[in-house]
């Protein structure tokens, strides 16, 4: 591995893209297709979550098994607020991304003494801990869920509908983005990227290289949490379900697909997983089958990611 | 309560017997080659739908049984042969990414093939009822699983650390380029692991199977298990994968029988109803974390 540095095209091209993103609500309703923005917006939400795991797992070199923790424990502040009367996403997301990450802290703080595949099965069981926690919380619905009695308001206006929330998620999509990209040239994510390449050189140069995975980690943590709770707004419900390990595993193959440290690695990888998906649906009952060969085939033949083609790593 | 702590003792040898198959074949598979296995469970699924399937056309607990681990076999030499052998030289995510593939395959092919019904299982007829010791019942078939199981554990034992194929095991486990540098063919030498490790998979999917339903998606929670059982044992390491089968397999049972039981006589009633089923479930948890807090390698180490 070496350095992420974005290719020259990279910059008009994310403007275009996210232009393109802007007019796709009135595109889809002028063609009569509303009923993919909220399929869309699934898009955005998981491309938040994935990169969220990418700032993690491709810039910090830790491969977390536990991140849909943090997603499901956003997604549960989420409508643990609506329950206490907090309707509004300002005060809600916040909280969500707090609670998040401070949770991911302390996840990180135990599960960082381990090295390899002991930190996979260590954040693994810390995962699995919080999953039964919230089975066994018959308070927030058990195994059931805790339902959204609706969408919640932004700034005093309703979500309802698709539209309003899918954009309030390509907003937050497009300002994590953009920190993201700053912060991976920096110094800190330099720092980050250098301690994954070695870190016994940056320990002997005395960087503090624990506290950096840490803070890494609880960032990745907190902005898995705001995709969380916007996924509760989406869905109507948090779910047990979205704390499961095969959702942790699903992240991780978005990210994979995408280009494991590439900027834009987990928003390539959501999109292609859950636009496949869809595709495959449609197709064939059986489509899980269709969908793991596909994934053996990028494993086997594209073993760098899809990302890889939009960005260049230097050595 | 004498007769409750017992059997749900003896439940709880059982249990962690049957752990033993699963994680014995996942440690050496991943002690040996460095490769993650995520789907190791679905070898266990696949197995033990062959060993149902078996016996229903068979109509014999044992011939299904012995067709079932020898199918489950053929599936894992055929696999290390085609997709597993790529996949050594490969970092980690590679391979979570392969493996994590073949559970989605695994389980759709299972549904295409028998459908999504659980299937059916039955214990043979000469076992079916419960065994009289003294004042104490315990059922007949699960003493079987104990006898099979501790046979297994001390045949394997025999041969990872008294034969010579198990030293080369050992020794591939501890140093694979030194092994390979030393003329044994490590490359050989997995593929038999790994056809191995994929019988014992068949063998535990089939003994638990007329007490667990046969049915999509029994793979994975016995997955989760495993690993924490090879990482408590420390990856490589044959008896750490014995004693921490053993642990976790207590530990899991008894907390779920008696941990309620326990809680009720020191909290309110609505309480203990809450976070008696909770701490039971995470508990295995805890006690991993708390081993790799203080033993980042687990308890027996194999690259030590």
């Amino acid at each position: 591995m070496a350095f992420y540095r974005p290719a020259p095209w990279q910059k008009p091209l994310s403007v275009a893209l996210l232009i393109a993103a802007l007019a796709l609500p009135t595109l889809l309703t002028a063609i009569g297709q509303e009923f993919y923005v909220g399929f869309a917006t699934r898009v955005l939400i998981f491309a938040l979550a994935a990169t969220s795991l990418n700032l993690v797992l491709g810039f910090g070199g830790m491969v977390s098994l536990g991140h849909a923790a943090f997603l499901g424990a956003g997604a549960y502040v989420a409508a643990i607020c609506q329950q206490a009367g907090i309707n509004e996403a300002l005060l809600a997301f916040p909280a969500a991304m707090g609670v998040a990450g401070l949770f991911a802290l302390l996840v990180g703080a135990i599960s960082l003494r381990t090295r390899g595949v002991y930190f996979i099965m260590i954040t693994l069981a810390f995962a699995q801990m919080a999953y039964y926690l919230f089975v066994s919380a018959r308070a927030w619905g058990g195994d059931d869920g805790l339902p959204l009695t609706g969408k919640m308001a932004f700034a005093g206006i309703g979500l309802g509908g698709d539209t309003p929330l899918y954009y309030l998620a390509l907003g937050c999509l497009a300002l994590v983005m953009l920190l993201f990209g700053r912060l991976a040239d920096a110094r800190f994510g330099r720092t980050l990227q250098a301690i994954r390449e070695n870190e016994t050189r940056m320990e002997a140069l005395g960087y503090a290289v624990f506290r950096y995975r840490l803070a890494a980690f609880a960032l990745g943590g907190a902005l898995a949490g705001l995709a969380g709770a916007l996924l509760a707004n989406l869905t109507g419900l948090a779910s047990p379900n979205l704390l499961q390990w095969t959702q942790s595993g699903t992240l991780l193959v978005m990210v994979i697909i995408g280009g494991v440290g590439y900027l834009y690695g987990g928003v390539v990888g959501a999109l292609i997983l859950l636009v496949l998906e869809e595709f495959l649906v449609g197709l064939t009952p059986h489509w899980h089958i269709a969908l793991g060969v596909l994934l053996l085939g990028v494993v086997l033949f594209a073993p760098k990611g899809v990302a890889a083609l939009f960005g260049k790593r230097h050595g | 309560m004498t007769q409750l702590v017992l059997e749900q003792a003896l439940n709880g040898l059982q249990f962690g017997l049957m752990l033993f198959l699963l994680a014995a074949g996942l440690t050496l598979v991943f002690g040996i080659m460095d490769c993650i296995n995520l789907a190791h469970g679905s070898l266990y699924m696949v197995g033990a739908y062959f060993v149902a399937a078996a016996a229903q056309a068979a109509d014999s607990f044992w011939i299904g049984l012995g067709a079932g681990v020898a199918g489950a076999a053929v599936l894992g030499l055929v696999l290390e042969l085609s997709l597993f052998r790529r996949l050594y030289q490969r970092d980690h995510l590679s391979q979570v990414l392969a493996t994590f593939a073949l559970i989605l395959i695994a389980n759709e092919a299972v549904r295409v093939i028998w459908g999504p019904q659980p299937l059916m299982l039955n214990p043979p007829e000469s076992l079916a009822g419960p065994l009289e010791i003294g004042e104490f019942f315990y059922p007949a078939y699960r003493l079987l699983i104990i006898g099979f199981g501790l046979a297994v554990a001390i045949l394997l034992y025999l041969l990872v650390a008294k034969s010579r194929i198990g030293m080369w095991v050992r020794a591939g486990a501890a140093n694979r380029e030194m092994t390979e540098a030393l003329g044994i063919n490590v490359r050989a030498l997995f593929t038999a692991v790994f056809v191995f490790g994929a019988a014992l998979c068949a063998l535990a999917g089939g003994l638990l199977g007329p007490l667990l339903a046969v049915q999509v998606g029994m793979g994975e929670s016995v997955l989760i298990l495993a690993f924490v059982v090879i990482i408590i044992g420390g990856i490589g390491s044959i008896r750490g994968a014995l004693v921490g089968s053993l642990i976790v397999g207590t530990v899991d049972t008894l907390g779920r029988a008696l941990l309620p039981t326990l809680l009720r006589a020191l909290l309110p009633a609505d309480a203990a109803a809450t976070l008696g089923p909770a701490l039971a479930s995470i508990l295995i948890y805890v006690l991993m974390a708390g081993i790799l807090f203080f033993k980042p390698q687990g308890l027996f180490p194999a690259r030590a």
